[in-house]
């Protein structure tokens, strides 16, 4: 029965697209195929993390961002002007600086090995931060000034394969959510979401603002793709029509690839032992940590791998963009829309949540054109009653997706709470 | 002196403005969070929509020709504007949270609900006003109060403007108001019963229907005050509130989610540190700069400005990760 | 007719029902005491009848009305009070506070309630500025029942008053229930302490598996061998 459900629900979405693909003509909905791609892997990166784990995730637009900064350093050329420059013997201190106050906080926050206790110790640890944090700044400082004005304007890439910089993007994702899971998964739902949304705040402000490391708003292009890009295929004698059509198929096949692969063992994990735990952990942690299962531990696992999935998947999305661009995120187009397509596709279902955002995406995308069409309507009309026409019809219609999510989502919990595919509770008999 | 007085101005006047404004919308929060025990994240917009509710009010007035050189017209329909956004916040429950109360959701859902209402009052709004910036003293100016200090030597002066005066003059009446109706009124302690068991609350037959349709009733006026302030103070902007909202959770949490007071001191707390990190402390070590070992930097703050929000987050991860209740433990509301 | 009359109750928290018809009568003199093993249904008893959980079949008749499923703030303005078992106090409220919310449905000058209320535990007169939170356990009992009189009930429900209460209190708090029903209201009670709460009972019942066993006066129930045997240990 759920099996049905799944494949006629696919196979309405197959037609929903084939519908816009019509409308809209190959190129665009290539496009438009490839980024939902994309985007279903961070979906099913959320859904590891809430609809398996019940982890409350509100800073996921943080670990797109990460995945964006990884890809754009593993890949984009490397900037001969800044290693040529002072600035990697200076960013080379300042990295020691760090590292040194690190080993001070650390320090501090073990003092009590040394007979340093109760509110020493804490006054110490203060302290050491206080002074790592001085250090650090004392040689940040000036290093980021010297590369951002003589040393090359930024540290650029290293000039690997794109494909690379994914896996970095993972890796990086991987480690921060190492640390944010480490200092949060102990907090409550509703704090873990304030948390993790203060953290991902921090994580863009610094991307944003670290013009040596990112060019922040000065924004980096063109970051190349893994697979030929239409000029690559223009020279080859394809017109330029096709060849954006062909580009885009064979970036989309290496995406439907990469998720192919993260489906294939998430689902299996999630049929396994360890998802058992998992669903037994979020559906009674207590319960389940009275039988001795390691619950922190458990929530960390997967914070980590729901976090890789969302890096790899914001490093695609901006080898795909070709445009790393800090100052183009937003919580409610990298972190909200997320939630909304793990929520209408099924929580705890992975079918459901490639589901939902594919579904969402395409919603989301074409809500814009839609409701300019919709206007224009009313314009025309409201000229014709003498009323006179609609004004910025444009910028007016492009944030009617905003409203447009959010009344889906608020039919979804009303109306589909479980979601479209919802999970499937196997009672053990 | 004269640096004094610029420390003053920029920090002291500006913490204790930008108090006011997280003060009242930590308020809204924390009462929300007490009584129906979710982070409304909508809340933010709710400030927005409050403002432009002021806003609208205020174009309307001028155009009618009721103004006052007293006072600017976005104060004059302030009281309108609290009452309107009430109706509003009610009008929200009742369409979008009391449904799913009823079906028993948890507090999760109906925070992800949030996140939905939040998106369709954000599309709404800039459907109406587009995504510029707009401003309640397009017509009216301004007005800056410049109060001499009566010392020798000193050439500044304590410099604040008209509305933010009348912003900390608000804050304080709506806090002691606030603070009368919990403590007094019968339907105030109620709130604070249920605040503190909902469910002997029930069994003690206080209408908990009519408490959520009070707590609704505050936390949108409230949060009307409050965008309608940061409106006055800065700029009206579709956004505004959603740069806010976090800043004002920091507050309500730092405070101890749930409590009225402490959301006040956390509001207050966070505005000051936002305040005291972007401060230049350059300009109070220059006139010491002869008795001090090392030269003067030109600029010497906390953290550049344009971290001046992370100050916010960072206290907020800092404070959940020591004391997730609030660093006014014990305290009760 | 008896104050509150119960037929063939059944009820739960959805699911299996708990409850498979219970009968009990209570009339406004009487102190009523529940007792039965663990999961005999006792605590669901009172919480039907307050309408905190699901009837699905039987009636709860108070006064002569059904009042099945009614909801708290319908029965209280009636005469029914309700103690909980657990926090039953606003711990971050004044002693005073505490009595005001238990007046919360009635709009006249309730003063001379809290002076009665005052009279019948002076300790809690004392203490009326003080939080409920940092009362003794047997002081925060006195708290919760005497919130639950502030509504000038007919019949007041107490979910095991001695809970948790060391035995010198347990009896205190037994004294002051038999001087409450002195003072003309009703009690209906779920006791863990069966033996000595059936002493001072005038209507007994006990409850297993979500029916009446026995029903009687306390001193019948406890003079019963059966019952001795099977529910009072011995």
């Amino acid at each position: 029965m759920t099996l049905h459900r799944t494949a006629t629900l696919f196979a309405g979405l197959f037609v929903l697209f084939t519908v816009i693909g019509l409308f809209l003509g190959a190129a665009n909905i290539s496009l438009l195929l490839v980024q939902s791609f994309a985007y279903a892997l961070i979906a099913l990166g959320l859904n590891i993390q809430w609809g398996y784990g019940g982890l409350f995730n509100f800073g996921i637009m943080g670990m797109l961002m990460l995945g964006g900064a990884a890809v754009t350093f593993v890949s984009f050329p490397v900037n001969a002007a800044f290693w040529g420059s002072d600035g990697p013997m200076l960013l080379g201190r300042a990295l020691l600086a760090f590292a040194g106050g690190f080993v001070l906080v650390w320090g501090a926050r073990h003092a009590d090995r040394v007979g340093v206790r109760g509110g020493w110790k804490t006054a110490l640890t203060v302290l050491a931060w206080i002074v790592a944090y001085i250090v650090y700044r004392s040689q940040i400082d000036p290093a980021a000034a010297y590369i951002e004005t003589e040393g090359g304007g930024w540290i650029g890439g290293l000039g690997l394969h794109p494909v690379l910089g994914w896996v970095f993007g993972g890796v990086l994702a991987a480690g921060v959510a190492f640390v944010v899971g480490r200092i949060c998964l102990g907090l409550r739902t509703d704090y873990l979401a304030i948390a993790t949304i203060g953290i991902s705040e921090i994580i863009r402000a610094l991307l944003k603002n670290m013009d040596w490391l990112t060019r922040g708003t000065l924004t980096v292009s063109p970051i190349p793709w893994p697979t030929p890009i239409p000029q690559n295929l223009q020279a080859q004698g394809i017109s330029i029509a096709d060849s954006f059509i062909y580009a885009r198929l064979g970036f989309l096949s290496l995406v439907i690839v990469i998720l192919a692969i993260a489906f294939f063992f998430v689902q299996r994990a999630y049929g396994g032992p360890w998802g058992r735990m998992m669903r037994a952990i979020r559906d009674n942690h207590v319960a389940a940590a009275s039988m001795g299962k390691n619950v922190t531990r458990r929530q960390l696992e997967i914070f980590i791998l729901g976090s890789v999935l969302m890096g790899i998947g914001g490093a695609m999305l901006v080898s795909f963009q070709q445009i790393y661009d800090p100052g183009a995120y937003q919580p409610i187009n990298h972190t909200f829309l997320i939630w909304v397509m793990v929520i209408v596709g099924g929580a705890g279902n992975n079918w459901g949540a490639v589901f939902g955002a594919l579904l969402i995406y395409i919603t989301w995308m074409i809500s814009d054109p839609v409701a300019q069409w919709l206007f224009n309507g009313i314009s025309g009309w409201s000229t014709d009653m003498g009323w006179g026409p609609i004004p910025e019809i444009q910028s007016r219609a492009s944030q009617m997706r905003v409203f447009v999510l959010g009344v889906v989502i608020t039919i979804a919990l009303r109306y589909a709470p479980r979601g479209l595919i919802p999970e499937v509770v196997k009672r053990e008999a | 002196m004269n640096e004094l007085i610029f420390f003053f101005n920029n920090v002291v006047v500006a913490g204790i403005v930008l108090g006011s404004i997280y003060a009242v919308g930590a308020i809204g929060v924390t009462l929300i969070f007490g009584i129906l025990r979710f982070a409304h994240f909508a809340h933010g917009d709710m400030m927005t929509m409050g403002a432009f509710i002021a806003f609208l009010l205020a174009m309307a007035a001028t155009a009618l020709g009721i103004t006052t050189p007293l006072v600017p017209t976005g104060f004059l329909v302030l009281p309108i504007a609290m009452f309107l956004a009430a109706g509003v916040a009610l009008g929200l429950d009742k369409g979008f949270y009391a449904p799913l109360r009823k079906r028993g959701a948890r507090p999760v859902t109906l925070l992800i609900a949030s996140i939905g209402v939040t998106l369709i009052i954000q599309g709404l709004i800039r459907l109406f006003f587009g995504s510029g910036t707009w401003s309640f003293f397009e017509i009216e100016t301004k007005q800056l109060i410049r109060i001499p200090v009566p010392l020798e030597g000193v050439t500044r002066t304590i410099n604040f403007t008209q509305p933010q005066l009348l912003m900390v003059i608000c804050t304080a009446i709506a806090v002691l108001a606030l603070h009368v109706f919990l403590t007094r009124s019968r339907l105030g302690k109620a709130m604070r019963a249920m605040a503190d068991n909902a469910d002997l609350a029930q069994v003690s037959g206080i209408n908990t229907k009519l408490v959520v349709r009070v707590t609704w009733v505050i936390a949108g006026a409230l949060a009307a005050m409050a965008g309608t302030m940061l409106a006055l103070d800065v700029s009206l902007k579709p956004d505004l509130a959603f740069n806010i909202v976090l800043p004002i959770f920091a507050a309500a949490i730092v405070g101890g989610l749930g409590q009225s007071y402490g959301a006040i001191a956390g509001g207050f707390l966070i505005g000051f540190a936002e305040t005291l990190s972007i401060f230049n402390w350059s300009v109070l070590l220059r006139p010491l700069a002869n008795a001090l070992p090392f030269e003067v930097p030109a600029t010497l703050a906390i953290v550049p400005t344009e971290y001046k929000l992370t100050v916010a987050f960072v206290i907020l991860v800092v404070v959940l990760l020591w004391r997730p209740t609030g660093i006014f433990k014990g305290a009760s509301s | 007719m008896a104050l509150l009359e119960i037929t063939d109750l059944v009820g739960g928290y959805g699911g299996a029902p708990i409850l498979n018809g219970v009968n009990l009568a209570i009339e406004q003199s009487d102190i009523g005491v529940i007792v039965g093993p663990n999961g005999a249904g006792k605590s669901t008893t009172l919480k039907a009848i307050f309408g905190l959980l699901k009837v699905t079949g039987g009636s709860i008749r108070f006064m002569g009305e059904e009042i099945q499923n009614a909801l708290p703030d319908r029965l209280v303005p009636k005469g029914l009070s309700f103690v909980p078992q657990e926090k039953n106090v606003f711990v971050s409220m004044s002693v005073e506070e505490n009595l005001e919310m238990g007046a919360f449905t009635r709009r006249d000058d309730f003063s001379a309630t809290m002076n009665w209320v005052y009279d019948m535990f002076p300790v809690l007169r004392e203490k009326r500025r003080q939080p409920a939170g940092e009362l003794s356990g047997g002081q925060r009992q006195m708290v919760a029942m005497g919130r639950a009189l502030m509504s000038q009930p007919k019949l007041l429900l107490l979910d095991e008053p001695s809970a948790g209460l060391s035995p010198r209190y347990v009896l205190e708090i037994f004294e002051q229930i038999v001087k409450v029903n002195a003072a003309g209201v009703a009690i209906l009670m779920v006791e863990q302490n069966a033996r000595q709460a059936l002493a001072f009972a005038s209507r007994g019942f006990v409850l297993a598996t979500g029916r009446n066993r026995f029903t009687g006066t306390g001193q019948e129930l406890i003079a019963d061998p059966e019952v001795a045997k099977s529910f009072l240990g011995g």
